[in-house]
């Protein structure tokens, strides 16, 4: 049983960006699946998807608390334009190096963002973030490994990474998009400090880190404000996928 | 003489007979997930805590728990799962440990303290953090040259 939902302007949208996020990535990187360079990863990308999906529906089924509606409903039932990702997770697979570096990117902005949450107001979504955070750190060391591995190397290995954090770099920061409702749920004490100054500590963070690998830190976000709302043919093509079989046969169950 | 029904220590006691799905060594109050037991005089209330938010076991424990108890105690029982405290891996009891150890599994540990379940020997390397299910780690034995999984500490 949740505590009732408080009368948070916001809490709806912060709750959509959150699932969106986790669901999305969870989708893309289980398109590793059976193909990930070696069997390891194979079954790592399995279970870091498996988290990750498993994190959305729990967050689903929060926001399906707070505004009454069915959380499966949310999940598949809206079209490509409704959903409120961040940019950064809408380039589809791509290479290894592709799918680690949006990693990286993503689940340092994401650790930032959850300690942001966690001594938040709303009891049922900072018990959440505790939990999720136990989670969250070995999916960040997983990824931090890897980025190291490849940024280490010289030839191949290296020019890939370098090639797809140039590629995601314009749209990096987009996790911090600013939300609609930001002030009144800073004010409420559901999200601890408003989104543009978690990006400023998490830019600190991943330069600190980037800076000795000597790899591109990524530029400002272009127009912030369309960082959760304008989203490429990749998502497009992925929605197709994760809705097909919800689709085809309506209100089912199993 | 009026039926008071069960108590709260009859319900864990039951309790301890039901198995976890994934690991059927250990009952769910050795996993330690019971969160709270709540006797009211038409039914039982059982909270537990997930070990991780996207546990694939939850609905079958749930119900497995929900029809234990029904056919034990003849009231409705309803479960529901809760994120009130964090599971975590030092929830797991002594005996717990133990049933893990015996059937293959290491149980949670930091990663420099890990043992191999199968020899003892401490020479064990993480081959993986990610095992075959959202719980456990994979590690290579050096002592007795098996690998084995243990479970994630959390």
């Amino acid at each position: 049983m949740t505590a009732a939902a408080p009368s948070i302007a916001g809490l709806d949208e912060l709750l959509l960006t959150l699932a969106d996020d986790e669901f999305v990535i969870g989708f893309s990187d289980s398109e590793w699946t059976g193909i990930a360079p070696m069997l390891e990863e194979d079954v790592a990308m399995s279970s870091l998807s498996q988290d990750e999906l498993g994190h959305a529906a729990a967050l689903y089924g929060l926001l399906a608390e707070v505004t009454g509606q069915d959380a499966d409903a949310i999940a598949y039932d809206r079209e490509p334009d409704e959903y409120r990702h961040a940019r950064l997770l809408d380039h589809g697979r791509g290479d290894w190096a592709m799918t680690i570096a949006r990693r990286y990117l993503y689940e340092t902005a994401d650790a930032v963002r959850l300690e942001a949450l966690a001594d938040g107001s709303w009891p049922p979504l900072a018990e959440l973030v505790a939990k999720l955070r136990r989670e969250e750190r070995y999916h960040e060391m997983h990824v931090t490994t890897w980025l190291q591995r490849l940024a280490s190397t010289q030839g191949e290995a290296r020019d890939r990474l370098i090639v797809a954090l140039e590629a995601l770099g314009p749209h990096a920061g987009t996790v911090f998009t600013p939300l609609t409702s930001e002030g009144p749920l800073v004010e409420g004490g559901v999200l601890a400090r408003p989104m543009a100054d978690l990006e400023r500590d998490w830019r600190a963070r991943v330069d600190a880190a980037f800076e000795p690998l000597g790899l591109p830190l990524a530029p400002a976000t272009a127009d912030p404000w369309l960082g959760r709302t304008q989203h490429g043919e990749p998502f497009r093509w992925l929605w197709g996928e994760f809705t097909a079989v919800r689709r085809s046969d309506p209100g089912a169950t199993w | 003489m009026i039926d008071t029904g069960p108590s709260e220590a009859d319900v864990r006691a039951a309790l301890a007979a039901v198995p976890d799905p994934e690991i059927p060594v250990l009952s769910v109050v050795d996993l330690g997930i019971v969160h709270r037991v709540e006797v009211r005089h038409d039914g039982i209330d059982v909270a537990i805590l997930p070990t991780f938010v996207g546990c694939p076991a939850l609905d079958i424990i749930r119900s497995t728990i929900a029809e234990q108890l029904g056919e034990r105690f003849g009231r409705p029982v309803t479960v529901e799962t809760t994120f009130e405290v964090p599971w975590t891996s030092d929830r797991i009891s002594a005996a717990g440990r133990a049933a893990l150890r015996e059937a293959g599994i290491a149980p949670p540990v930091d990663p420099e303290e890990m043992r191999c379940p199968f020899c003892d020997s401490a020479d064990v390397v993480m081959d993986s953090a990610f095992g075959p299910t959202q719980c456990r780690s994979l590690f290579y034995c050096r002592g007795c040259r098996q690998p084995f999984e243990a479970l994630k500490s959390v």
